[in-house]
């Protein structure tokens, strides 16, 4: 939580509070301490695009108070349906005591000035502890590195632990307590007596009571708190509600603008096709008839890719696929996935005892299995798979004179403007971003593939063109989850105790701590990796690399347990003997699970345990495998993220990640032969549907309120392996490769 | 030129009456509620009433719509502008997350009710699961649509 009385640190110049005042203008929080360090005075420019009119008066980067008493939380992240503008501006009005009902929201522009700076530090120091005086060098300093990155990023179950905790709680209150010293000031009385109530300013002792927007001028003269005071949890009135998401209005009407339904005058369509295997080039094309087609404008060998710009998207689409394309022989052309595993188990068997990298190791693992009574192996396998958002990846640009606008959804805006301006060959300050609600990210929508295809294509027209991927399109050229293999060894003593465990896997993207188990007690453990080369793309895919190694490491957990003769509920209890925030959670779930109690034949229970994101999650899933295929009936959730914001948004998230967790399990395989994806539709990358959506009951635990934790992804990584802990309980059959439609549990 | 009832109103396209009913709504009528998904009427995101029963607009030329009514999630509110009881249903549910399912969901589920007004599960099932919500909102979705059930009709008007 910075705070820059005196900050100037380093290079980047020295700046005075007045700076900013004199400007109209208040900063008051870690992001603004950082903006404020930067060379000029980036609030002056940033001021026309929130605040348009005079009666309009911006407090601080994050929130506006406008002549109505409208208070305005600026929200520095994007809407994908997770629900952080509504949780966001929850975490800001608390803390300025704003009244909920007169609360609006606005996504900040996507400009550096908003590079969340807690973001870039998590993402570069995890663990970094600072004490509060050196707050502000920090935090420029940070801020610098993250603009560096282009960073505006929303992902990584962030949003509410970095930027809400650190950045827009400190706003509110920063906000609250300049409103306050105005109206003290006005009022001649001191700040002490001063009570703020639903958007009011109140001094009981004079009966005066004044809306927030009397003294928004006013404020904006204060000096800076030196510190904002922050609420503690018994006085929070709006976070913790389960307040209505402001996003939902517009989704239940049609009016909900998507990036896919941007509407520019005069634009055309253009459907793309690009070389089904990666770094492939067009080697020729032969587009005869498609010239005939109607409506068509331009047909463009792009060299990657092929376009086809028309009056509409269809009659684009229509001409593409009449288009019979040669494309470039590359290396990856001979690869299949058969191949890609085989090539893991080279790279893992190379490895052997001692090689790859080291990421963790504690004790002597090999002792300790070498002594272990009980000895348990494994390997286990998981495909690649591709993100599906329901709006196909789309993008419309406009480059004519020396500018370019850009319309999208996308994770990180900052990191789109630069893609387009880098593609239309000009400089930043000459692209204008437009980013709109996202039809699903899950982590495809932080790349800029498809932003800097669609400027390549409108630098090329001159006119605005509206670029829509196919279904096809979209599956076969995602930043897929890498397919991966891990292996284990563990060790138990004569007690049935785990003593050793060691693990070796394929891959390992982000973030670092997935194939770890610190939670764990076990005496001595090991885990490496091994990098394997291949030429598909790779992208963050909801809960990253917990998605693969939830499945790996509570799979393996299980199989532990069952060698060592016990209960997978009562053997996990052991391993976190000594950790009760853990406990808790894990006992939660079982005891609503009715975990023990007897079930029908052919039914079982299985349990996972993932703390990730710094959110702890336990589920229990209850299977039916009397039928043709695995049924998952029921999936019982508890969830300690430390202290949740909205409990139905939360609620929401679990059972969304449980979804896109389970769809992967029993259906996700993106295969690849002869270098291309196999699949390209719903038909043959099946979803989950109505029918086959398990109940979900979710208890939610607040276990530490100074340590929040992500939501958008948490709820995702125990689910596969809860899954397929209950089929084994079921039937005897240990799952090892996913997905499920791989096995037959006749 | 190709004459359309859109959502109660006469209006006139001219296109090629292959193109499907979802690009003409989305382009030559600008109206973007309804979702393109898939394309092969696999995922139900392009749903639209025609006279009244679902259909996948990604796959029916509007040739089909000769002499019908299209009915979009733009047009199943009252003419008041009070929302259909699904939609405010959806609402109470808090049944969206990224949304662009919903237009499709909706769509379906209106039809429904329309047809059922009392749908058990297995019916909810069978008229539901055509439409694919990758956030995973199914269990709202079931919940929302029981609850509409229930309620009288407001915001409806007949197409």
């Amino acid at each position: 939580m910075s705070k820059t009385e005196t900050g100037s640190p380093g290079k980047m110049g020295k700046w005075t509070r007045r700076a900013f005042i004199g400007a109209g203008v208040v900063a008051g929080s870690a992001l603004v301490v950082g903006v404020a360090v930067r060379p000029g005075n980036p609030i002056d420019r940033l001021s026309p695009m929130l605040a348009d009119g005079k009666d309009e008066q911006l407090l601080n980067a994050w929130v506006k108070v406008d002549a109505d008493n409208i208070v305005t939380a600026v929200i520095p992240h994007v809407e994908m349906g997770q629900g952080v503008y509504t949780a966001l501006a929850q975490m800001l009005a608390d803390e300025m005591d704003a009244d909920w009902n007169k609360v609006q929201i606005l996504e900040a522009p996507a400009d550096k000035q908003y590079v969340s700076d807690s973001i870039g530090r998590d993402f570069l120091f995890p663990d970094l502890e600072v004490p509060a005086l050196f707050e502000p060098t920090v935090a420029g300093g940070i801020l610098e590195l993250a603009q560096a990155m282009g960073l505006q990023f929303t992902g990584g179950s962030y949003s509410v632990r970095a930027t809400g905790q650190r950045a827009m709680r400190t706003a509110g209150a920063a906000a609250r307590e300049m409103l306050v010293a105005a109206a003290a000031s006005e009022w001649q009385v001191p700040a002490g007596e001063i009570t703020t109530a639903d958007s009011m300013i109140l001094h009981a002792g004079s009966g005066k009571a004044e809306p927030f927007s009397k003294f928004a001028l006013a404020a904006a003269e204060q000096s800076l708190p030196a510190k904002p005071t922050l609420k503690s949890p018994e006085n929070y009135k709006i976070m913790g509600q389960s307040k209505a998401r402001h996003d939902i209005p517009g989704k239940v009407d049609g009016s909900a603008i998507f990036g896919i339904d941007a509407n520019v005058p005069g634009m055309k369509y253009a459907a793309v096709k690009a070389a089904p295997v990666v770094g492939a080039t067009v080697e020729s094309m032969d587009a005869t008839t498609a010239r005939t087609m109607p409506g068509v404008l331009q047909i463009l060998n792009m060299g990657d890719f092929v376009a086809v710009v028309a009056d509409g998207y269809w009659q684009a689409q229509q001409a593409l696929n009449s288009i019979d394309t040669k494309y470039s022989k590359t290396e990856g052309d001979s690869l299949d996935q058969e191949a890609l595993f085989a090539r893991y188990a080279t790279h893992l068997d190379e490895a052997g005892e001692n090689g790859g990298d080291v990421e963790t190791e504690e004790g002597d693992v090999g002792k300790g299995f070498a002594e272990a009574v009980t000895k348990v192996e494994a390997e286990y396998k998981v495909p690649f798979l591709a993100h599906a958002t329901m709006e196909p990846m789309n993008c419309t640009a406009w480059v004519r004179d020396g500018k370019c606008d850009v319309w999208s959804g996308h994770q990180a805006p900052v990191n789109a403007r630069q893609a387009a301006a880098d593609a239309a060959g000009l400089a930043f300050e000459d692209v204008t971003y437009h980013n709109a609600f996202l039809g699903g990210g899950f982590g495809r929508r932080s790349e800029s593939d498809n932003i800097i295809m669609a400027t390549r294509i409108a630098k090329a027209t001159g006119y605005p063109v509206k670029m829509i991927w196919s279904r096809e399109e979209d599956t076969a050229q995602d930043h897929y989850r890498p397919s991966a293999t891990s292996r284990f060894q563990g060790g138990l003593d004569k007690d049935g105790k785990a003593v050793s465990w060691s693990n070796i896997h394929t891959h390992l993207f982000d973030p670092k701590d997935a194939p770890t188990v610190p939670y764990y007690n076990i005496a001595s453990h090991k885990i490496r990796k091994v990098d394997v080369p291949t030429q598909l793309r790779f992208g963050p895919w909801r809960s990253v690399d917990h998605s693969q190694h939830g499945f790996f490491i509570e799979s393996f957990v299980d199989e532990m347990a069952h060698a060592a003769g016990k209960d997978g509920y009562a053997f996990r209890r052991e391993l976190l003997a000594g950790s009760p925030r853990h406990l808790k959670v894990l006992d939660t779930a079982a005891k609503m699970s009715g975990w023990g109690s007897a079930l029908p034949e052919r039914h079982g229970r299985g349990i996972a345990f993932v703390p990730s994101f710094g959110s702890i999650v336990a589920q229990v899933a209850e299977v039916d495998m009397s039928g043709p295929k695995p049924k998952v009936t029921k999936v019982y959730v508890a969830a300690d993220p430390g202290f949740v914001i909205n409990p139905d948004g939360f609620t929401a998230q679990m059972e969304s990640a449980i979804v896109y967790g389970l769809t992967a399990a029993l259906y996700g395989e993106i295969s690849i032969k002869n270098g291309e994806v196999q699949q390209s539709n719903f038909h043959d990358y099946p979803m989950l549907r109505i029918n086959e959506m398990p109940e979900v009951e979710v208890a939610l635990i607040n276990g530490d309120h100074k340590r929040l934790g992500g939501g958008g992804e948490p709820g995702l990584p125990p689910i596969a392996p809860a899954v397929t802990n209950a089929i084994f309980a079921a039937t005897g059959t240990r799952v090892r490769e996913l997905p499920l439609s791989k096995h037959s549990f006749a | 030129m190709i004459k359309l009832n859109v959502n109660g109103q006469t209006r006139e396209v001219d296109v090629d009456p292959a193109t499907p009913i979802l690009w003409v709504v989305r382009e030559n009528l600008e109206m973007t509620g309804t979702k393109f998904g898939c394309g092969i009427a696999q995922c139900g995101a392009c749903t639209v009433h025609l006279d009244g029963k679902p259909v996948r607009s990604c796959s029916t030329p509007i040739s089909a719509a000769d002499g019908k009514a299209i009915a979009t999630i733009e047009g199943i509110a009252g003419e008041d502008g009070t929302l259909h009881r699904v939609q405010q249903a959806w609402i109470e549910a808090q049944v969206p997350q990224c949304g662009y399912c919903q237009s499709g969901q909706i769509m379906s589920a209106t039809a429904l009710l329309q047809k059922n007004p009392n749908p058990t599960d297995a019916q909810i099932d069978a008229a539901m699961a055509g439409n694919v919500c990758r956030c995973g909102m199914y269990g709202r979705i079931r919940a929302a649509i029981k609850a509409a059930a229930g309620q009288p009709a407001t915001g409806e008007k007949a197409v």
